[in-house]
């Protein structure tokens, strides 16, 4: 089976699917904001304001308001939506080429390999992942490639599960047997015959991962663990916690940022279950 | 459950938590900035300070002798010492385990329950509004980051309505002239952080609920119980949710960890004093030892709690007893 043949097939299938368009028009306009970002809102989003500009309400000149230091709320969202969407595809790449091999090697291989390789999964399957994240973070120090780099290296393991179980079932195909007895290496045979049906797998799940580093990132810079310099969206809600803003009715300083991670999240997701819809259906239906 | 079956779970939680153990050693010794290295090179400490650290953290012994030190240690229940609070961290921990487990458990409780009646009528009525709406509602939940959703409840309830409490476990400075009025205090102030910790569960729970039975509802046995004329509440109650009840057991389990985080959250958000507002206390100062004890306890607590729920599960389940 050629992984490409069924492209246009796939295409059809997600023309109907709305779930996944409404997908794909959020996250799509998120990137869109993410990429002209500089030219949207006039003002530096690490420059603080004058005192008089502290903690304005909405209005002309500051359509979302400022923050307790003056800075201007729309030019942080705008410049936090490239933060955000940066780590959680950075971290999400990791996890999952990190997921992958282990999935893959542990179902190829088998045996004690595939024990050893489990055992360790598990472990990270089963922590609470937000003090592991924290402590690493708190080591490594506050830097956007350190958030990436705890991020990706705690979140691969739901991966390697389900790659591990796809590897299974494909071992068992008759093409795997004929690969090898015509004399294909390992090498061979896993880039060439299990990665093409492997790859489906990967690809839903790597949406569904992209939508947990997200949340996750939020998670760590709402703790104090972002780097100031790159204010993320968790980064912002870090502050408007710190400054009291729940209390005392700034919502104009809370709301925002919260809406954007959960609307980009819910994006992921409904693209992640519409693809896991039209790659899996068998999946889907268990 | 078979003796073997038992004996080979135990031995799968203690590897995890071995490896919790190995994981939690490696961070403080060998990673890149390690804590213990970094008080060691501080430039303006004295030779003789130098040399207390070096001997407290065992650095200039063979790796194999510090790690049998640090083992030795955790044995005793020795996590070392807090920075910022200048005690022990097991006793600090051990002081704030109580405020965490109150909240987690009442939060877990009023998720279940919301979650189950939800999945439940929620499959009944398969492709209703109220199913739509669940999933809906599940969907939402599940996309929130939960402190945000914290914050929005203190805002709305103690903000604009002044409800309850933000903050706290208890009234300061109020004395109570009945241990009644007391609990009423206190179960104010856990209002707020049990909602919101319970709602970010309840959309998990009630999906895998729905789910679950929709599954049963096709087996042949409900079938069955509606040809013997029972009335469609009786095949609920007595055939179809007990059965599909089963894999909430694995599921509420399985999701400990997410439970723990939830918690360390909405904690913070609330200044619950727990595990989780200790943490970020801890995270503040950059207390170390107080950062690693916190995530040894929560791992060990999850892993045994899985345990746990695997065993039970055992004897829930008759198919795994086998």
């Amino acid at each position: 089976m050629e992984p490409n043949t069924g492209a246009r097939a796939i295409w059809r299938l997600f023309r109907s699917n709305a779930l996944g368009l409404a997908g794909l028009a959020i996250i799509g306009a998120f990137a869109a904001v993410a990429l002209a970002g500089p030219f949207l809102v006039p003002y530096d989003p690490l420059a603080f304001g004058s005192p008089r500009d502290v903690l304005q309400a909405p209005g002309p000149g500051h359509i979302l308001g400022t923050d307790d230091l003056g800075r201007d709320v729309a030019a942080a969202l705008v410049a936090g939506s490239r933060v955000s969407l940066l780590v959680g595809l950075s971290a999400t790449l990791i996890s999952m080429l990190v997921g992958t091999v282990v999935g893959v090697v542990a179902g190829y291989y088998g045996r004690w390999v595939d024990t050893a390789l489990m055992r360790f999964t598990d472990i990270f399957l089963v922590l609470p992942w937000l003090p592991l994240m924290l402590v690493l973070a708190a080591l490594l120090g506050p830097s956007v490639w350190n958030i990436v780099l705890v991020i990706g290296l705690t979140g691969w393991a739901g991966t390697a599960r389900v790659i591990r179980a796809q590897t299974l079932a494909i071992k068992e195909r008759q093409f795997m047997e004929r690969a090898r007895s015509i004399g294909a290496g390992d090498g061979r045979i896993i880039m060439h015959h299990l990665m093409p049906n492997v790859f489906p797998l990967i690809f839903a799940n790597t949406i569904l991962v992209t939508a947990v580093s997200i949340l996750s990132e939020t998670t760590l810079s709402f703790l104090g663990m972002g780097d100031s310099t790159r204010p993320s969206w968790g980064t912002m809600l870090h502050f408007a916690f710190e400054s009291g803003a729940a209390s005392s009715g700034a919502l104009w300083f809370i709301l925002p940022p919260g809406l954007c991670v959960l609307l980009l999240v819910m994006g992921f997701t409904f693209l992640g279950y519409a693809f896991d819809e039209i790659l899996n259906p068998k999946l889907r239906k268990r | 459950m078979k003796r073997a079956t038992f004996v080979k779970k135990l031995l799968q939680a203690a590897m995890t938590i071995l490896g919790v153990l190995v994981i939690n050693y490696f961070l403080f010794r060998v990673m890149p900035g390690d804590p213990a290295s970094m008080l060691a090179r501080n430039p303006r400490m004295s030779a003789e300070s130098v040399a207390r650290i070096n001997e407290m953290f065992g650095l200039d012994r063979p790796w194999y002798v510090q790690f049998g030190m640090y083992f030795g240690d955790l044995v005793r229940g020795d996590l070392g010492d807090s920075f910022i609070f200048k005690k022990p961290v097991a006793l600090i921990i051990w002081e704030r385990v109580p405020a965490t487990l109150l909240l987690t458990l009442v939060a877990e409780i009023l998720a279940i329950a919301a979650g189950m009646l939800i999945g439940v009528v929620a499959a009944w009525k398969r492709g209703s509004a109220l199913d739509v709406g669940a999933l809906g509602f599940a969907l939402v939940s599940y996309s929130m980051p939960t402190f945000w959703l914290g914050i929005l409840l203190v805002a709305f309830f103690s903000g604009y309505l002044h409800l309850f409490p933000v903050s706290g476990m208890i009234s300061p400075a109020l004395v109570f002239a009945e241990p009644l009025a007391k609990l009423g205090d206190m179960l104010a102030h856990l209002a707020l952080p049990a909602l919101t910790l319970a709602l970010v569960l309840i959309g998990e729970y009630a999906l895998i609920m729905r789910n679950s039975m929709i599954d049963v509802l096709t087996e042949d046995y409900i079938v069955t119980a509606r040809a013997k004329g029972l009335s469609e509440g009786d095949i609920l109650r007595r055939h179809a949710v007990p059965n599909a009840m089963i894999p909430m057991a694995t599921i509420i389990a399985m999701s400990l960890g997410f439970t723990i985080t939830g918690a360390l959250q909405v904690e913070t958000v609330f200044s619950w004093p727990g595990l989780g507002r200790l943490m970020y206390e801890a995270l503040k100062g950059r207390d170390y030892p107080l950062l690693q004890g916190i995530f040894l306890v929560t791992s060990v607590a999850v892993v045994g709690a899985n345990f746990v729920a695997d065993i039970v599960y055992g004897y829930i389940d008759p198919r795994v007893r086998a």
